[in-house]
């Protein structure tokens, strides 16, 4: 099966800095791909280069087989941003319908994504009125709407509390068991155990990529912190 | 193009208004309120409100269109919406359609009332179709939403946004005609209004309420307005980025 996102060589600058310096990645596809790595490594912009909106100066994405963000992969490839992105003056249930119009999501799509998301009995809720997790979850359904071959998500997990993470996270094994290619990105290292393979990143470089039992082994270290610290040299503190 | 997206956007938009009643009500309200002031500023030369009234029916619409819709484009991009709309399959013109529709709904309301007021409890004078000065209402708040739209671009802040006001409608106002006969100003300000929209909206509404009939000159003025809420739009479109640094 030919991976789901390839990246080649890609460079993004800001600034005039480098942000990522000749990046190469492949994810394969039906697993969950955690992206790891201290805040400001570049996870967030490797995200968007992925779904297409992040402005490149070089190098090559590709996602199912076409160009990063091209119109073909519009509704195949599914973006959660860090910051909730929703309309906090309309509520769960206009906010899902108006995406879902827009994806032509299939009818019943709403009421899946919310249930699956836990929403269920909030639909009338102004989004404003939403707490933080709660935003992040209606967040996180609208990524559901048009059942996307590739979703891409960015720290979903934040601020949730334990019971929700471990719920969302059998979520993910679930749509990647039928197939669907996750990459989802996190600060906290815990997290890592949940997924079937591992990225990490530091200052703009992947400086692993395995599953996580091999990267243990190779380190000969008991946890994904203990790891990273290895590998990026442990004398020198990590961000 | 994609009518669903448009009809989608435009829905939501009406939606997020209705969650601000405030909103609507100064929306509304507003433009009667300085048509009225007008009328009693002048209570001693009502000669004056009749020449000036019915094209401030068309320019107050255009002025407050312009605000909401600057302030709500930039809402859109700040909140992250917009990134995530730009990745979904959605058109930039027809996200920028949709708010142009639910807007232009909510100036049908709007040029409704004041026209209504003015004609009705202002004694506001027209020659020719009052129907034609409601119609011209509606097409310069179209005009303003979508010039809103266009500006908020350049803005990156509320802050930035308020001020465009004064720097794209103000001079045109001054310009228009409204406050002095174009052919009396400078040949270079003179020369500059002949570019700028609101003088072929001041043109047209004064035009229809001195009866003068429909002729190459108010073909003329529609073809122009028209064509500027279209320009604008597109312009618009042209502005917002999938990909952004």
């Amino acid at each position: 099966m030919p991976p789901a996102i390839e990246v080649r060589g890609l460079r993004v600058e800001r600034g005039g800095n480098p942000v990522l310096h000749g990046l190469d990645l492949s994810i394969e596809q039906g697993m969950v791909t955690g992206l790891l790595g201290p805040s400001g490594c570049g996870k967030t912009t490797l995200m968007r280069a992925i779904v297409g909106v992040q402005k490149v100066a070089g190098g090559s994405v590709m996602v199912l087989g076409a160009p990063a963000g091209s119109p073909a992969l519009r509704r195949r490839v599914a973006y959660v941003t860090q910051a909730p992105s929703v309309y906090s003056d309309l509520t769960v249930d206009e906010n899902l319908r108006y995406f879902a119009r827009v994806l032509g999501a299939p009818a019943g799509a709403v009421a899946r994504a919310v249930a699956t998301v836990g929403l269920a009995g909030f639909e009338t809720r102004p989004a404003a009125k939403l707490s933080g997790g709660q935003k992040n979850r209606l967040s996180l359904a609208t990524a559901l709407l048009a059942d996307p071959e590739v979703l891409v998500l960015d720290e979903p997990t934040v601020g949730l509390d334990p019971v929700l993470r471990q719920e969302l996270w059998t979520t993910f094994h679930e749509l990647a068991d039928a197939g669907a290619t996750l990459l989802v990105s996190s600060h906290v290292m815990d997290e890592a155990e949940r997924c079937d393979r591992l990225v990490l990143m530091r200052e703009g470089h992947v400086v692993a990529d395995d599953a996580p039992a091999d990267l243990l082994a190779r380190t000969a270290t008991p946890t994904v912190e203990a790891a990273f610290l290895k590998l990026v040299d442990f004398r020198e503190p990590a961000a | 193009m994609n009518a669903t997206a448009t009809l989608a956007t435009a829905r939501r938009v009406v939606h997020q208004l209705r969650r601000d009643p405030r909103t609507i009500v100064l929306l509304l309200l507003v433009p009667v309120a300085l048509v009225t002031l007008v009328k009693w500023i002048f209570a001693g030369q009502p000669q004056v409100f009749q020449r000036v009234g019915v094209p401030l029916l068309g320019i107050f619409p255009m002025t407050s269109m312009f605000l909401v819709t600057s302030i709500a484009m930039l809402r859109e991009r700040t909140s992250g919406t917009l990134e995530r709309l730009m990745t979904m399959p959605i058109a930039k013109l027809d996200l920028l359609a949709g708010y142009a529709l639910a807007f232009a709904g909510f100036a049908v309301v709007q040029a409704s009332l004041v026209s209504a007021v003015a004609f009705g409890l202002l004694d506001l004078d027209v020659a020719g179709s009052r129907w034609a000065i409601i119609g011209l209402a509606v097409v310069n708040a179209l005009l303003g939403t979508a010039l809103g739209l266009l500006v908020s671009a350049f803005a990156n802040s509320e802050f930035q946004a308020v001020q465009f006001m004064p720097v794209f409608l103000f001079p045109q106002m001054l310009l228009s005609g409204l406050f002095a006969p174009r052919p009396s100003m400078a040949r270079g300000l003179e020369i500059a209004s002949d570019y700028m929209p609101m003088t072929y909206a001041y043109d047209a509404l004064s035009r229809v309420q001195r009866g003068t009939g429909w002729d190459e000159r108010l073909a003329l003025d529609l073809a122009v307005l028209a064509g500027s809420v279209v320009v604008a739009l597109v312009a618009g479109a042209a502005t917002l980025r999938r990909r952004t640094g």
